[in-house]
């Protein structure tokens, strides 16, 4: 399983050079008067198709605003997002938004969460589906289960099953293993590796989380504090599965680190 | 593996027959020591709930009473729904409507009675429109609150996947309030029990209510009176039990917190 996301990172993407997601000028500033709170300044970003990017920043500085601009669910004061070419006005189904594992509706069991988006499919396609996925992610023999029956962790993988089940091109994550223990969020992130190599979406992935960042993301957009502006763009070239002690890991975090204007002495 | 916290499965029931055997002694001892001749005593009761048995009365009455109730109540349910979602998701019509409701809530339905029997005269309508207004306050209020308190990421995620607003109602809206709902459904009800007694009492000519008063009206049969309150007591038990079950549907207990 590995292998499939090691064979990404070493042979290039046919489709890596498309661009997926274009957002020109973004600017948020909410509320109107003395009181308003200048969010989001003037961002423009690209995003290719099948791309894993980090969106990066301090906490508050407006990284999760961006991610709900890019998603449809709110509107920016300027600029304009646009994924293939489409003008963004609203969230759609082909691009699936993950929230922390809170998102995952209680009262449906995880058959019930992860076919939550299929019931425009037949019975048996829908069945089917929902099998594959709970299958992806783990979490076979808890068809039956209810969310509160489960960890935390476990609920995370019933959303990104639910999102991956309508077949998006698109997914937002946001921080959605902030609230896990770090041993979950480490093997989480290692499955969301998986995933990706098997399903290829293109995925925006918001965190605070430096480490996060440089394990996961092709590119890393690292914002400023409020209002956020980007900071510096970093690419991660580095094959996957990655070498969390190698130098070369080791020296894009500390760039990073020094670009937040963080020390990394304790 | 017997923990000393984990009750033994005999305890719910054994623990409450005894306190009810208890008060049972205490209220026979009771009427014997004070040598009253109004106050009837436990096996006066029962003798008089055989009578009212054997007259096929007792079932009759309760029939009455349950009827005028599922009457009054499903109706405030139909109505009070409705206007508990529509007051949820719109801030601006809970607003404008908030105050006037809030000002009708604390009106105890009992004084309704005058109205109800101006309306409606002495019939099951009178009752059932009572039971109406007494219900349909805590079922407002409760969907209301059900609707507001739906956490915005449970609506993200289903317009995210594309569900129209009916669809986003019927399976987003409706089961992540219905726990909060449910609490309100469950104080109608207890009230629309409490109401219906009432409502029997002055503007009806049967039910458990009229039984009361009638029995007491008509030659002071104070064993029949205490009968009747037994069994609007145990009537009304069995409608809470019945709705607890509700509560232990696994789609609807995620909503309560120390159930589990």
């Amino acid at each position: 399983m590995i292998s499939a996301a090691a064979q990404r990172g070493s042979a290039p993407n046919p489709n890596a050079f498309k661009t997926k997601l274009r957002a020109d000028h973004i600017s948020m500033v909410f509320g109107r008067g003395p009181d308003s709170v200048h969010v989001l300044d003037d961002i423009s970003l690209e995003v290719d198709e099948g791309e894993f990017v980090c969106l990066l920043g301090p906490s508050g500085c407006g990284k999760s605003t961006m991610l709900n601009v890019v998603a449809g669910f709110l509107s920016p004061t300027r600029g304009q997002v646009r994924i293939d070419g489409e003008l963004v006005s609203g969230p759609d189904r082909r691009r699936i938004f993950v929230f922390q594992e809170r998102g995952v509706f209680p009262w449906l069991t995880v058959e019930g969460n992860i076919g939550f988006g299929l019931s425009a499919l037949a019975e048996s396609d829908r069945r089917q589906r929902v099998a594959h996925y709970v299958e992806l992610v783990g979490l076979k023999g808890f068809e039956k289960a209810y969310p509160r029956e489960l960890s935390g962790g476990m609920k995370q993988r019933v959303e990104v099953a639910r999102a991956l089940a309508v077949n998006p091109d698109m997914l937002f994550l946001d921080e959605p293993f902030g609230a896990l223990d770090s041993i979950t969020r480490l093997i989480m992130r290692v499955e969301l590796l998986r995933i990706w190599g098997a399903e290829r979406k293109t995925i925006v992935f918001v965190t605070h989380d430096i480490d996060e960042a440089v394990q996961l993301a092709d590119r890393v957009i690292v914002m400023s504090a409020r209002p956020a502006r980007i900071q510096r763009i970093v690419d991660i070239d580095i094959p996957h599965p990655r070498d969390i002690s190698s130098l070369k890991y080791l020296g894009l975090r500390d760039g990073i680190l020094q670009a937040i204007g963080l020390a990394h002495k304790v | 593996m017997t923990a000393l916290a984990q009750t033994r499965s005999w305890e719910p029931f054994a623990w409450p027959l005894l306190t009810a055997a208890l008060l049972l002694l205490l209220w026979h001892f009771g009427v014997r020591q004070s040598g009253t001749d109004v106050f009837p005593s436990p096996l006066e009761v029962q003798r008089g709930t055989a009578e009212l048995i054997r007259g096929d009365l007792l079932w009759r009455y309760i029939g009455d009473s349950l009827r005028r109730v599922a009457a009054g109540y499903l109706a405030a349910a139909s109505v009070g729904i409705p206007c508990g979602l529509l007051l949820g998701w719109y801030p601006a019509a809970a607003q404008v409507a908030n105050p006037v409701i809030q000002m009708l809530r604390p009106i105890s339905p009992i004084a309704w009675i005058p109205v109800a029997i101006v309306l409606f005269g002495i019939s099951d309508l009178a009752a059932i429109y009572l039971i109406f207004l007494a219900a349909f306050f805590p079922i407002v209020v409760s969907t209301m609150d059900g609707v507001r308190n739906v956490p915005s990421m449970y609506r993200r995620a289903g317009r995210n996947f594309g569900l129209s607003p009916a669809g986003l109602i019927a399976r987003v809206i409706l089961p992540a309030a219905l726990p909060r709902m449910l609490v309100g459904l469950r104080i109608a009800l207890g009230i629309a029990w409490l109401v219906v007694v009432a409502a029997e009492m002055i503007a009806s000519d049967s039910g458990l209510g009229y039984l009361v008063i009638d029995a007491r009206n008509s030659g002071k049969r104070y064993d029949l009176v205490v009968a009747a309150m037994l069994m609007i007591g145990l009537t009304g038990l069995a409608m809470d039990l019945a709705f607890r079950q509700a509560e232990k549907l696994k789609s609807i207990r995620w909503g309560f917190r120390d159930a589990h």
